[in-house]
């Protein structure tokens, strides 16, 4: 569905991952500099190199261990190869997860997407995004305003509808999000919308009674129409560290979350945070943020990522 | 998922039983795991490095305490240097000797910046001052409704700028400048600048807060930062430091599960002190920040020689001697619980208690533990109901003075029992802790405590 701007999308993505394109790979060239096989020290610095690009603590000890492993069954390793085998265990990684699927193509309308995360991720921002991505994709799309708590996100989210030709339903500040959740489906089944797309408030995932909300939006959605929500999309920031871990279990646990969406990739060396992330958890990335333009929220495709991070 | 350091530390050091010394050998093996477990806790790789060299130096030699083991003595070290380096006591807001004073509120997008905004209006009002709030996001859609629906909520004024039509003019530094003539003019003594979020790397952007300091002239400049951030939290600190020059950091989102390494990190790399910690969603969910707990968070659960350290400070030794030959003597009584539940509290809430306990925290789910702080409150009331006969020799509580009892605390009657059977089980549980010597006792202690928080 979004297929036609591919070529203009790998020149975003490719500047939008050059910080940590020159960070990551710049650095290992920086430390096999002027050394010929690989051996501790160079395995030790590479240790810091990964954690530092956020990659984690667990998928950087599984890389050195393979690593290790290499060099043990070969008995030598030019440094040379270094990158080539970083760049494989890299896309070994993002590999074995499934692919994201849902968002490209879907069986029946209205495609209910549930949005959640955090405070402070981009969730409002994402869903204008995405409503815009459908838009330009020929679909109609409502927003339903169901983060009701922070302040002004309504006023927020209608700035979005406008700019994307979405059509919002909302209620007033402070009313039952699933109450706003079941007014949108509604909605969209009366007027046969294509696409439905609900934002919902930032909610730490430790609050028990918030997440025990969450859940009881997706229960509403699910009665009005079975098997939606379709496309539940935990948003996450870039720059998060070792705790998206907890963020994806937790949310997981309550809304079953399909998909993930890693917001503000642009500008800085955090890109590393998707490759631990395709390591620790079970869930497919399903967007990638890589600047604050409308067009900038992107299908994921580790093939893609994995070429744009080793030009 | 993320072992916690203290076990790790504890279990690299069980080999040591019967060395007295930590050593170069032994300690070695062990910074690697320490490391390893401060960058899992978000601490930034070269702080790590560097924080366990320090370690390294200053345990190697260290005798160690015959009362407690070689793992819990490098706790110690560990929890004395991490409280030290993450700044001495909470200092506030510096205010400017010619009202008003202007603080300029700065960070990344999604830090938390109007929300924080929001809260010190509210704390700088609860100490008598008079602040405005000064709308210089004017590029997100809605932060201006959104900082203005936060102000409301807490009563302060907004200064904002928008055009005839009223759409923002997108002009940050003259809403600022504009806002601090405004408190002058209309005796408000704090301006607080809400800027928009932004990358460090953004040029543009970074000029234009650059611009907001060099026209408003903040007498304080606070750095909002996530305590959930990963590894590039020091690089962002550094740019904003370096663009700035800012003069404290305020933490936000406290109130997860993240154990906040980032903060040791921006601490260590721009030794700026972190003033402030938010934890929650409600405007009055402000504190000033503690280094010991922030220390105790990154280090995990479970650090009993801090918290042997404190309950000695609070009950004090002679307390402590009486209260054991009490319970040797089997007279530990309720009124004793109540003083030892009330130190309890003083010490920070049980939550706080168990937090510091390897075996409670185990036992209690972050959900419990709010419905064991409310508990507290209903053992006061039902021992303060008792007579003091009743308090000193439970025994003599038969059914009808249950019934009264429970009257007076407005309670049930099978609440009263509940108080009686904890009682009963902590009872048998300090005199068996009593029977232990060493190690055994911290452990009986820990138990007991446990007890208390199941009888909440």
């Amino acid at each position: 569905m979004f297929g036609r701007k591919n070529e203009q999308d790998q020149a975003r993505l490719e500047q939008g991952l050059e910080k940590t394109r020159t960070s990551l790979f710049g650095k290992l060239s920086r430390l096999v500099r002027g050394k010929a096989t690989v051996d501790d020290a160079v395995l030790d610095e590479l240790e810091e190199v990964l954690v530092s690009s956020d990659i984690g603590v667990k998928t950087t000890v599984t890389i050195i261990r393979h690593i290790q492993e290499r060099v043990a069954k070969d008995r030598y390793l030019n440094t040379k190869e270094l990158h080539a085998l970083i760049r494989d265990e890299i896309a070994r990684l993002l590999h074995q997860r499934p692919r994201a699927t849902a968002g490209n193509s879907f069986e029946s309308t209205p495609h209910v997407i549930l949005v959640v995360g955090v405070n402070g991720v981009g969730k409002t921002t994402t869903v204008g995004k995405l409503a815009h991505r459908y838009r330009q994709a020929g679909c109609s799309v409502v927003i339903g305003a169901a983060d009701t708590f922070r302040a002004a996100a309504i006023e927020q989210l209608e700035i979005w509808a406008r700019r994307a030709g979405a059509s919002l339903i909302k209620q007033r500040h402070g009313s039952d999000p699933a109450s706003v959740a079941f007014d949108t489906v509604q909605s969209a089944l009366a007027r046969s919308t294509d696409v439905v797309i609900i934002d919902t408030a930032g909610r730490l995932h430790t609050r028990t009674n918030l997440m025990d909300e969450l859940a009881k939006i997706k229960r509403v959605i699910d009665r009005q129409l079975k098997g939606a929500p379709h496309e539940v999309l935990l948003v996450l920031d870039a720059s998060i560290g070792q705790n998206a871990v907890h963020q994806a279990a937790q949310f997981t646990r309550s809304v079953d979350v399909t998909g993930l969406v890693i917001t503000k990739l642009d500008g800085t060396a955090k890109g590393g945070i998707i490759i631990g992330i395709s390591n620790d958890l079970e869930i497919p990335v399903q967007y990638i943020g890589v600047g604050e333009r409308v067009e900038d929220l992107q299908v994921f495709d580790a093939q893609r990522f994995v070429a744009a991070l080793s030009i | 998922m993320f072992d916690n350091l203290t076990a790790k530390l504890e279990g690299a050091f069980k080999r040591l039983s019967g060395q007295g010394r930590i050593n170069e050998v032994n300690i070695a093996q062990t910074m690697g795991e320490v490391r390893r477990a401060l960058l899992e806790a978000d601490v930034n790789y070269q702080v790590a490095r560097s924080f366990t060299n320090r370690i390294k130096d200053k345990a190697l030699g260290t005798e160690v305490l015959r009362s407690v083991v070689p793992g819990q003595m490098l706790v110690k070290i560990v929890y004395d240097e991490l409280v030290m380096l993450l700044g001495g006591a909470s200092k506030g807001i510096k205010h400017s000797t010619r009202p008003p004073t202007v603080i300029l509120v700065a960070g990344l997008q999604g830090s938390g910046k109007t929300t924080f905004c929001g809260k010190l209006a509210l704390h700088l009002k609860q100490e008598g001052r008079a602040p405005l709030l000064a709308a210089a996001d004017v590029y997100r859609p809605a932060a201006v409704d959104q900082l203005r629906t936060l102000a409301a909520e807490v009563d302060v004024p907004v200064y904002a700028l928008a055009d005839d039509t009223g759409a923002v003019i997108q002009d940050a530094p003259r809403v600022a400048t504009e806002a601090v003539a405004a408190a002058r003019k209309n005796a408000r003594d704090v301006v607080i600048i809400d800027t928009a979020g932004r990358l460090h790397v953004d040029a543009t952007m970074m000029a234009e807060v650059a611009d907001i300091k060099q026209r408003a002239k903040p007498s304080e400049i606070l750095f909002v930062v996530d305590s959930m951030t990963g590894q590039d939290a020091v690089n962002t600190a550094r740019e904003f430091n370096n663009k700035l020059n800012f003069d404290g950091v305020v933490l936000t989102k406290l109130d997860g599960d993240a154990r906040g390494g980032a903060a040791l990190s921006i601490r260590s790399v721009v030794k700026k002190p972190i003033k402030f910690a938010s934890t929650g969603e409600k405007l009055s969910q402000l504190m000033p920040f503690h280094p010991d707990r922030m220390a105790r968070r990154i280090l995990g659960m479970g650090d009993v020689v801090s918290l042997v350290e404190k309950a000695q400070q609070q009950v004090g030794k002679d307390q402590a001697a009486a209260l054991r030959k009490k319970i040797r003597k089997e007279q530990f009584n309720l009124q004793d619980m109540l003083d030892q539940l009330r130190q309890v509290e003083r010490m920070g809430g049980v939550a706080e208690m168990a937090k510091m306990l390897p075996q409670a925290g185990q036992l209690l789910g972050d959900a419990v533990q709010g419905e064991k702080e409310k508990g507290f409150g209903r053992t006061e009331a039902i021992i303060l109901s008792m007579t003091h006969e009743e308090r000193a020799r439970p025994q003599i509580i038969n059914g009808s003075r249950r019934r009264r009892i429970a009257r007076g605390a407005g309670l049930q009657v099978r609440d009263v029992n509940e108080v009686l059977r904890s009682f009963r089980s902590i009872r048998l549980v300090m005199k068996r802790a009593m029977k232990m010597k060493g190690r055994g006792r911290q452990m009986g202690m820990a138990q007991m405590m446990q007890l208390m928080q199941r009888q909440h």
